[in-house]
């Protein structure tokens, strides 16, 4: 019987061509709808993952929250960073503003104010020139290190070193420009205008130190080191350790996991809906079929055909027609998802899991939607089956 | 072969109870080609379909090949049409996508018999009939009298105890239909047991023995003399 009834499957889904591609288009579309809905949710989950990990994963992020005086000082950042877990410390203050070089105005920059340390903990690279000096910091001198973009917008060129521009009636002078990165989903870092963290405290009249970064010294020392930087701020705040919050890169990239995998799943169950509604299609046929068949039906009962033969013609009939769909849709999806993600600048990843998920619930679908006409025809009674004039 | 008691079937319509069968009584010996008559609402199509195990009796004994068929299941009645009853029907009921030899094959299909086994018994069958040369057409591309040759190719390869034919040559013009019942007579002399159920005089008379009926009951038999009834130039009524 098992090779039989496919067979026998097979012919009734070929000679109603137009009618058994519809209902197949039902389930393609779903299928389509779940692998590449989640292939964009789940590439997004990997390049927020990996742009994470270009910041460098030894990094922790300290935001202070008082709303007190700070007690935070650059000496006492100093003494934390001599701490043998941490390889480096840096204040950093983040501001917007307008920047002149001669008649060129640029608003767009991203103003960080910080120390030499920066550059390590942030693993920056300079294309010329050099980065600040503690010279620099302790002097408050009025110099600047450009980001590619910010080189570029302002005087044409990333071979900017020497060149000056304007800042709140401050004029400073370039004496380094970074290599461009690119622009990731966490936004450019090519717009950046560094500057010594001491000028930014009295130019933007900001006191105190709200943000810093701290590297450990390797990536096994990450623990210790946030350890050592909550025991000072401990310190510092009396045990309140609601004035304070420390960041590592492992929890960012959880919490950044979590609320993509959110997603993948609101985008994977809506496409799941569009699945359903192809199931639907098909029970809509399979019901067709059973009473326009009705005489043959009677006719296969008479010569022979107990109810679990029908019942399973008919099953075998709608699970064709659902795992056709589904082997369909995932090629239709994986050619989507090659075309779609390089025309789109967009990052799609096809998991395994998803992609045979996808078939295994198109193919109970058309169990589930297939048993209720199946059930149907297997009921008929071959005399009046016989009878009936389709 | 088959044996009756006393069996009844009624229906129901509306409010009426209307009896189909009121109390029938017969036999049929192995190797038997009986025909049972009768005009159209006599019983006649309940009875064949008793006789086929396509519909249960309300009252009365029926047997067939000495199993007395009471209470059986539905898988139980499905198994005895597959493995003791051939059908051949008015209208051929051959299924319009499959070939002729696909047509013969199926009820083997149903019996678990293996594909080269399968094969081979309903090319015999189809050449037996005389359609050994169109068994890769589809019902469509036969004429009528081919069409019901292969049905009856398809209820013989089973090699079933016993051949149920219902107005075999109803959809048939008279010459044709002249050729099918020669066929049944040459069934018929090789072994098989026919019950053959009209409406017609002219086909009755072709079968060893006549059954009567009329209102749901049997109402005369007559042995036939020879085939000596229908001659040439007789009219055999076509259609309902």
């Amino acid at each position: 019987m098992g090779i039989q009834s496919w067979k026998m499957a097979w012919k009734s889904i070929a000679g109603n061509k137009m009618r058994s591609f519809l209902t197949i288009l039902g389930v393609v579309i779903g299928v389509v709808a779940i692998v590449v809905l989640v292939a964009i949710a789940q590439g997004a989950n990997v390049q927020v993952t990996s742009s994470i990990e270009n910041l460098g994963t030894n990094l922790l992020t300290v935001n202070i929250n008082s709303r007190r005086t700070n007690p935070l000082t650059s000496a006492g950042l100093d003494e934390l960073s001599q701490n043998d877990s941490i390889a480096a410390v840096a204040p950093i203050l983040t501001t917007s503003g307008t920047a002149k070089a001669g008649i060129v105005t640029y608003d767009e920059g991203s103003i960080q104010g910080t120390v030499p340390g920066y550059e390590e903990i942030r693993g920056l690279s300079l294309a010329s020139g050099r980065f600040l000096t503690q010279p620099d910091i302790d002097n408050r001198s009025m110099v600047a290190v450009l980001g590619s973009e910010a080189a570029e917008e302002m005087f044409g060129t990333t071979d900017a070193v020497g060149e000056t521009f304007t800042m709140n009636g401050y004029t400073f002078s370039v004496v380094g420009v970074l290599e461009e990165k690119g622009s990731t989903s966490s936004g450019s870092s090519d717009n950046q205008i560094i500057i010594p963290f001491s000028l930014a405290e009295r130019l933007f009249n900001q006191k105190g130190i709200s943000t810093f970064y701290v590297s450990a010294s390797s990536a096994d020392q990450v623990t210790a080191a946030e350890y050592a930087v909550t025991d000072y701020l401990d310190g510092l705040f009396d045990g309140d350790s609601d004035q304070y919050s420390v960041y590592n890169q492992t929890d960012m990239i959880s919490t950044l996991s979590e609320t993509t995998e959110t997603l993948t799943l609101m985008l994977g169950g809506i496409a799941a809906i569009s699945l359903l509604v192809g199931g639907i299609g098909i029970m809509n046929i399979m019901l067709v079929s059973v009473s326009e068949r009705t005489r043959e039906i009677g006719i296969r009962k008479a010569i022979g055909a107990s109810r679990g033969n029908i019942l399973s013609q008919f099953l075998i009939e709608s699970l064709a027609v659902s795992f056709l769909g589904g082997l369909l849709g995932l090629g239709i999806a994986l050619i989507a998802v090659a075309v779609l993600g390089p025309a789109l600048e967009m990052e799609m990843v096809v998991s395994i899991p998803v992609a045979l998920l996808a078939i295994g619930f198109s193919v109970l679908i058309g169990v589930i939607f297939g048993l209720y006409p199946a059930n149907k025809a297997s009921k008929l009674r071959p005399i009046d089956a016989l009878r009936y004039e389709g | 072969m088959i044996r009756m008691e006393n069996v009844i079937k009624k229906y129901t319509m509306g409010e009426e109870e209307v009896y189909a069968l009121a109390g029938v009584s017969m036999t049929v010996k192995e190797g038997e080609f009986v025909a049972i008559i009768g005009p159209s609402g006599s019983g006649k199509s309940t009875l064949m379909n008793i006789i086929g195990c396509l519909d249960a009796a309300d009252s009365g004994i029926y047997s067939l090949n000495g199993t007395p068929i009471e209470h059986y299941s539905e898988r139980e009645l499905a198994r005895l049409r597959s493995r003791q009853i051939g059908f051949i029907f008015q209208g051929f009921n051959l299924l319009p996508r499959l070939t002729a030899l696909e047509n013969v094959e199926l009820p083997m299909v149903y019996q678990n018999i293996r594909t080269a086994e399968r094969e081979k018994r309903a090319k015999e069958a189809l050449e037996r009939v005389g359609l050994g040369g169109r068994m890769n057409h589809k019902p469509g591309e036969l004429s009528g009298g081919q069409q019901q040759r292969a049905a009856i190719a398809r209820a013989l390869a089973t090699k079933p105890s016993l051949i149920l034919a219902d107005e075999p040559t109803g959809n048939l013009d008279s010459r044709t239909g002249r050729e099918i019942l020669s066929l049944f007579e040459e069934i018929h002399e090789a072994g098989n047991t026919i019950v053959l159920i009209t409406h017609d005089a002219g086909v009755a008379a072709r079968a060893q023995r006549q059954v009567k009926i009329q209102d749901g009951r049997i109402v005369g038999e007559e042995e036939s003399h020879g085939n000596t009834i229908l001659e040439d130039g007789m009219e055999i009524h076509c259609g309902k």
